[in-house]
């Protein structure tokens, strides 16, 4: 079986986001970026299903500025077999790379797409889904358990309320949610073997894709900040102040 | 303006989830409501009877039974072209489901909205809460997703919507629906309650989580957690409030034992009144909290639910 694994270059999660002063965005200038952390629980579990033999190969793609090479090269440490960048300083969204990764799917002809369930960026948590539409594909999404058998995905989904268990025909797509595993830590031999795997790069038009944005962001601003409270010593002037003053109880 | 609200329903009654977003819609035009489902009359007439509502659109097949979202993107994709904007509750169910629908659609949407600002432009949050973006989109048809939250649900009843029925859209056959766990619980529901109390990893384990539900008891509140106390496994996923798990505002929230890192308010800060308690008194969580009590939570919480 072939997997197919896209992983997104964003703001490192642990970096605090500023807002340029002229509202037009997040600053990104300078700050760190990783790989979006659900796409690393994507390839973690490519990489697993791999080590348990049911999987061949794995490909890694990316989508993005010159720098997502070392997305790529990240996830090639985890175990990914080979790479492929389409690259774009434009401002890629959803709709786009879901039509650009349905190209790819149809010139790789994997077997599975996991990937993972939003980018911790614009928190859109739509691309999977999408992807399942543009190839008529059945989709898992939220995912904290896959096995495969028979040519059948099983998928327990995190849903509100619960955990929800579906049966998918393959091909199929399916997203990561966070219990799905712990990723690893690629080790130093592993990072340099990552550099020798083959990694292509290709453009938006080769893929016979219009790229171009069609949502149009106004302006991005921070949230207002929460007034300062105030400590209180004990439990009864709590109670007090919470019948009193807030009058929540 | 004519909009249509995807319901979330079990066949026999609306989630509430949907009443918000019928309160986004109604910004909009005139609202219509989708139920599709099997043997979901009962639904179809409650979706009737939501204040607001013109017209519900009901769609039966057997497919329909359980929210596969393959097999409801065919339904909502028949009946949209009749429609501007196309608007899901932006819970599992919507976020699983109107992707689909958008690209079926060939259209880019909009995820989880907290305002509508204009027929074309809405505001987001992105980077977890940490900004707000104002978007405009100019689709021929906007498809969104409306974060509950940020919407006071209409009224359930007081309506009188005529039900139309619709034929379904044909069978995709590509996934099935094998079994559900649901978390068995008397208490409210996280994203609907008027009181929530959270407990973190501070609890240090999940027997001790039941200082946390006797406060919670006593106080007619949800039971939520920080993803640290999902992690070290005291409680299960869906407990977790956070930027990666569920979004809450209720009129008072309690973080018990929990430090406050940026993905746990990301989930709560929009409560109306924070209380955090927690023994170091360093906890960033205390810079949010509108009243914070420093101490021993072990000692605190059974005081605080006698005295309630």
């Amino acid at each position: 079986m072939k997997v197919l694994v896209p992983v997104k270059r964003v703001v490192d999660a642990y970096v605090t986001v500023r807002v340029k002063a002229d509202q037009s965005g997040v600053d990104t200038d300078n700050v760190k970026m990783s790989m979006n952390p659900f796409d690393e629980i994507a390839i973690e579990e490519a990489v697993r299903l791999k080590e348990a033999g049911t999987v061949t190969e794995i490909v890694a793609v990316s989508m993005g500025p010159k720098q997502a090479q070392e997305t790529i090269r990240n996830a090639m440490a985890i175990g990914a077999d080979r790479g492929i960048l389409v690259e774009s300083d434009d401002d890629l969204q959803p709709l786009a790379v879901a039509k650009m990764l349905k190209a790819l799917v149809e010139k790789e002809s994997p077997d599975l797409v996991v990937m993972g369930k939003q980018a911790i960026d614009n928190d859109n948590n739509q691309t999977g889904q999408m992807l399942a539409a543009l190839l008529n594909w059945p989709q898992g999404t939220f995912i904290s358990e896959l096995t495969i058998e028979d040519n059948q995905v099983k998928v327990v989904r995190e849903i509100d309320g619960g955990l929800e268990t579906l049966q998918l025909n393959t091909p199929a797509i399916v997203t990561t949610d966070l219990r799905l595993n712990e990723p690893r830590y690629a080790k130093l031999p592993d990072i340099m073997k990552a550099k020798r795997k083959p990694l292509e790069t290709i453009t938006p038009s080769d893929l016979g894709v219009d790229a171009a944005p069609r949502i149009k962001t106004i302006k991005v601003e921070e949230p207002a900040e929460r007034a300062a409270g105030i400590m209180v010593s004990s439990v009864d002037e709590l109670v007090e102040k919470l019948r009193n003053e807030a009058k929540v109880i | 303006m004519s909009v249509l609200v995807v319901a979330e329903h079990d066949n026999e009654s609306i989630k509430s989830s949907t009443l918000s977003t019928i309160a986004a819609a109604q910004q909009l035009g005139d609202v219509t409501v989708l139920v599709a489902g099997h043997h979901a009359q009962t639904a179809a007439e409650a979706a009737s009877q939501i204040t607001g509502v013109q017209t519900v659109l009901h769609a039966d097949a057997e497919y329909y039974a359980k929210p596969l979202a393959e097999e409801i993107a065919g339904a909502v994709v028949s009946v949209a072209h009749d429609y501007s904007h196309v608007l899901f509750p932006a819970s599992t169910f919507g976020k699983n489901l109107m992707p689909r629908v958008a690209a079926l659609l060939d259209v880019a949407p909009v995820s989880e909205i907290i305002e509508v600002v204009s027929d074309n432009t809405f505001k987001r949050p992105i980077y977890a809460g940490n900004a707000f973006a104002t978007v405009e989109c100019n689709e021929k048809i906007k498809v969104l997703t409306v974060r509950g939250t940020a919407f006071d649900a209409v009224a359930a009843d007081g309506g009188s919507a005529e039900i139309k029925t619709v034929d379904a859209a044909p069978a995709m056959n590509v996934s099935s629906f094998v079994s559900q766990e649901l978390t068995e619980s008397e208490r409210p529901d996280l994203t609907d309650a008027d009181v929530v109390v959270s407990g973190g990893r501070g609890l240090g384990s999940g027997e001790n989580f039941e200082l946390i539900e006797k406060l919670a008891d006593k106080l007619g509140a949800a039971v939520g957690a920080s993803r640290a106390a999902v992690d070290s496994g005291y409680v299960p996923n869906d407990y977790q409030v956070g930027q990666t798990g569920k979004i809450v505002a209720p009129k008072l929230y309690i973080a018990v034992g929990i430090s406050g890192a940026i993905q746990h308010m990301a989930g709560m800060k929009d409560s109306k009144v924070i209380v955090a308690i927690n023994k170091d008194e360093e906890a960033p969580i205390f810079q949010f909290a509108d009243y914070g009590l420093v101490g021993d939570l072990f000692e605190i919480l059974p005081e605080l639910t006698n005295a309630l």
